[in-house]
């Protein structure tokens, strides 16, 4: 089976790379063995929060200092500059609507109650421009009875420190008995869901209406909008005060959304996106990859001109680490990282940890190595990258959506 | 690279050990997305199993209601194989035995028989009211339900009759495994699949004897049997594939699916001989397309609007892509594609009473979908999904081979392999 290119992982590195190709004409399909990071996402795309623990105003400023083996540095800055006015724009385009500067950071309130400094963030949560302070000074934290996926006593413990006079208040609907009477299913999801499909969203924003009064905001769990657009938007016109969306435990309601409108966005363009099944392994021949095979369709090879891996982290087992070795599971490409596995781990558990940085290694073109020579025609984006901790610096998303946009420039050329 | 992938330390066959308790797989179930009486996929598959592994008791008669759909496991980031272990759950554990009314539905091929020999007595029977109403009353299949017809002739005895003596003409051969709609209820299907293959140039045989693949048997808890005409087909599949260098297809996408995967997984029938080379026949086609094999020449003037819909079965072995590939291959088509969404039947799940609002709900969207799309009819590769879209929307429903039998020039296409 012949496409122009193949993206192996069908997160967001993947669908962005084959959105862009799919919009430029090519005809492109992903492969993803299961569903992808986006739905443990928080509402915010990050580019970069922090440089040795310190938070970052400009992360475009910032991203200068950073080691030139970071995958920021190897795009660019001039590429850099550029792919973050993209990126918006082509999530825009799947009806996904974030907001956000890459040259100034804005916050938002995270569950736990503490503003974080982020760069692009979907329009269902509130942007905040200080960390320092919360534009209101009584606050209501409503949550729905049994619903033990949002820790309103954080929040609440957390807007105390920005003097924040706060109460909470639990509630309960007769829309919700059903998936209450089943505690493990009193889930974000299963509420987005009872939200979408009836008319329960009135009668809810009346009660919030009730349960508001005397206060100058509302904050919630995000759990609005599932299979359905705008229910958090049609929730904030319904209720009179300003509401503050806050993310639940995931799997996340807005992050699902995202990942089921961006592969919407890859298929109306003509892509073909194959969830379920497994890249199992490559032919390679003259330094290029002409091929790979997958469980669902074995003997019928799957055969593209260029192919992006985009198979994520540890985490999407893009990566694998097993007691005595790291290594790239499909293709058995070169890996950044230290082979000797004592160095993998700092042992002071909250500090930069060594094997956070690990990677598949490319050349500065992003293609991938094996065996120390670059295959001209496999790009690497995403997450699967090495040469930086994410998850310290909080450049998670960033390093996703503009290694995928760079690597889409590449083939494209 | 392959084997390590996803099992560096599991010491089960289905993975289990893998859940990360994410929850992703809760998201996808369509059950629990209309009835919140089912304990979801997370709970009922690994959760449950390791409960049940110390303590049986906590086996729950509410795992009935999985469809066997299988979507949760297409979703799961960690390729645990959460509806294989509901199915084992059951198996193992469940302490209810089948109803009647389960056996007449599970019994596909003996019911055939006996409703085929019938048919012009059982097919107006069947659908009348009164009748309908005490099988709901009595046997709990819903009055709602409309029973497939039974044809007079079956597609055995057609091919014997009308076929077999053609098929040594050709130089290549394959083995068709038609299953029992398209014997009893739907003779037709299988007339287009020979017509097909002879056009490409491929004699068609049946196997030396075919049973039922299974599927309704395993789902209503008749495992010993399901197991004994797994073991007989996978010896019949032997013959033809080892012996006689012919693969096996079929038109059913859950036959195919049953004998490939839930033998192994469920029944724990070995079929590593047979696995490869017994598939749908748009794959086969596909293949020998792709690979420059086999072109064919479609008639000028076919011009439909066309809807396909991808079986949950056909989602979970990822090749939708096969008949979907081929049925864009026809110029005339106007191709419209259809979200991916269960439609409530899983086999004989539907036709029981208790199922029935379960069932219609969950494939309400597909209807919507369908209904909205403007087209002739919808195709697909399932016949129960085919009955539960005839019953639940105003269109008809096509197989995309009787699809492709009815677009292609038989004479410009024989005539590119025969020069
Ligand atoms: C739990 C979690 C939460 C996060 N939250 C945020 C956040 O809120 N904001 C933020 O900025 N960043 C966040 N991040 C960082 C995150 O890494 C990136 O934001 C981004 O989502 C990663 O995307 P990706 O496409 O590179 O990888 P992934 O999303 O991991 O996708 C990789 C895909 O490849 C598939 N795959 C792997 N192997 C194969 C194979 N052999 N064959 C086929 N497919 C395969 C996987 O199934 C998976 O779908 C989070 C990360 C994690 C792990
Ligand atoms: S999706 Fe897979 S890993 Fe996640 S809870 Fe379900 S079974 Fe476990
Ligand atoms: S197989 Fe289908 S019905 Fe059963 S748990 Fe999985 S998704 Fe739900």
């Amino acid at each position: 089976m012949k496409f122009d290119n193949i993206i192996i992982g069908g997160g967001l590195s993947g669908l962005t790379c084959g959105i862009k190709l799919a919009e430029q004409g090519k005809k492109c399909a992903i492969v993803s063995s299961g569903q992808s990071a986006i739905h443990f996402f928080s509402g915010s795309f990050d580019l970069l929060g922090k440089i040795d623990g310190q938070d970052v105003k400009n992360p475009l400023e910032a991203i200068k200092i950073l080691p030139d083996t970071h995958p920021y540095q190897r795009v660019g800055i001039e590429n850099i500059s550029r792919l973050v006015v993209e990126a918006p724009r082509l999530l825009d385009r799947a009806g996904l609507n974030f907001f956000g500067k890459a040259d100034e950071n804005h916050f938002v309130l995270t569950p736990m109650g503490i503003m974080k400094p982020t760069w692009l963030t979907i329009d269902d949560f509130t942007r905040f421009e200080q960390n320092d302070a919360f534009p209101w000074k009584k606050a209501v934290i409503l949550n729905f009875s049994g619903f033990l996926d949002f820790h309103t006593l954080f929040v609440q413990d957390g807007l105390k420190k920005y003097n924040v006079d706060t109460q909470i208040k639990n509630f309960a609907m007769k829309e919700f008995e059903a998936i209450r009477r089943n505690p493990s299913e009193m889930r974000s999801t299963n509420i987005a869901k009872v939200f979408d499909s009836g008319d329960a969203l009135d009668e809810f924003a009346q009660k919030v209406n009730q349960l508001s009064e005397g206060f100058e905001v509302v904050l919630l769990p995000a759990v609005f909008g599932l299979f359905t657009k705008n229910v958090a938007l049609n929730l904030k016109a319904k209720v009179n005060k300003p509401v503050v969306l806050l993310p639940a435990i995931p799997p996340s309601v807005p992050g699902i959304r995202s990942q089921i409108l961006l592969r919407k966005r890859f298929e109306e363009l003509g892509g073909t996106y194959f969830l379920g099944d497994i890249v199992e392994q490559g032919t390679f021949k003259n330094n290029r990859l002409v091929a790979v095979q997958t469980n669902n369709h074995g003997d019928i090879k799957l055969e593209a001109d260029q192919f992006v891996l985009a198979s994520g982290s540890f985490y999407s087992k893009g990566i694998v680490a097993t007691r005595e070795k790291l290594y790239e599971p499909i293709l058995g490409l070169d890996i950044d990282g230290d082979t000797d596995s004592e160095k993998w781990l700092d042992e002071k558990f909250f500090n930069d940890q060594p094997y956070m940085h690990y990677g598949v290694k490319t050349d500065s073109g992003f293609h991938a190595l094996k065996n120390g020579k670059p295959i001209e025609n496999l790009f690497v984006a995403g997450s699967v990258l090495g040469g930086a901790n994410a998850l310290k610096e909080g450049s998670g998303a960033g390093i996703s959506l503009l290694t995928s946009l760079h690597v889409a420039e590449q083939i494209l050329k | 690279m392959k084997k390590e992938m996803f099992e560096p330390f599991n010491s089960s066959d289905n993975n289990f050990e893998q859940c990360v308790k994410c929850t992703i797989c809760t998201v996808y179930c369509p059950v629990l997305e209309v009835n919140p009486d089912y304990p979801g996929p997370k709970q009922s598959g690994p959760d449950g199993e390791r409960l049940r592994l110390k303590d049986q008791n906590f086996y729950d008669e509410s795992l009935k209601l999985c469809l066997n759909c299988k979507r949760c496991e297409v979703a799961c980031p960690h390729g645990v194989k959460i509806g294989d272990i509901i199915q084992l759950a059951r198996i193992k554990y469940s302490k209810k035995k089948p109803k009647v009314r389960d056996m007449i539905l599970a019994n596909t091929d003996i019911v055939g028989t006996m409703a085929s020999t019938f048919a012009p007595i059982v097919n107006p029977i069947v659908a009348l009211k009164p009748v309908r109403l005490m099988m709901d009353g009595v046997l709990k299949i819903d009055h709602h339900r409309i029973f497939p017809k039974y044809a007079g002739m079956r597609f055995e005895t057609w091919y014997r009759r009308y076929a077999a003596s053609k098929q040594n003409d050709f130089k290549k051969h394959v083995s068709y495994f038609h299953g029992c709609y398209v014997n009893y209820n739907f003779p037709k299907q299988g007339k287009d699949l020979v017509k097909i293959m002879n056009a490409a140039g491929y004699g068609v045989h049946l196997l030396e004897k075919e049973k039922c693949c299974g599927v309704a048997l395993i789902s209503n808890g008749l495992i010993n049997q399901a197991t004994k005409q797994a073991k007989h087909n996978v010896e019949a599949f032997k013959k033809s594939i080892v012996d006689k260098n012919m693969p096996v297809i079929s038109t059913s996408s859950t036959c195919i699916f049953t004998i490939r995967d839930e033998y192994p997984h469920l029944l724990g029938v070995k079929n590593d001989e047979i696995r490869n080379e017994s598939e749908l026949a748009t794959r086969f086609l596909f293949r020998l397309i792709d690979s420059g094999k086999l072109t064919l020449v479609f008639k000028k003037d076919y011009k439909k609007r066309i809807a396909y819909h991808t079986p949950c079965h056909m989602e979970k072995l990822g090749w939708s892509i096969y008949s979907t590939a081929l049925l864009k291959m026809i110029p005339g088509i106007d191709f419209v594609s259809l979200e991916s969404r269960c439609c409530g039947i899983a086999g004989t799940y539907g036709f029981k009473k208790e199922n029935y609002k379960t069932s219609q709900g969950v494939g309400k969207p597909l209807f919507d979908q369908i209904e909205s799309s403007d087209v002739d009819f919808a195709a697909t590769d399932c016949e129960t999904c085919k009955w539960q879209i005839e019953m639940s929307t105003t269109k008809k429903v096509e197989h995309p081979i009787s699809i492709l039998a009815e677009a292609l020039d038989v004479e410009a296409t024989v005539k590119l392999w025969q020069k």
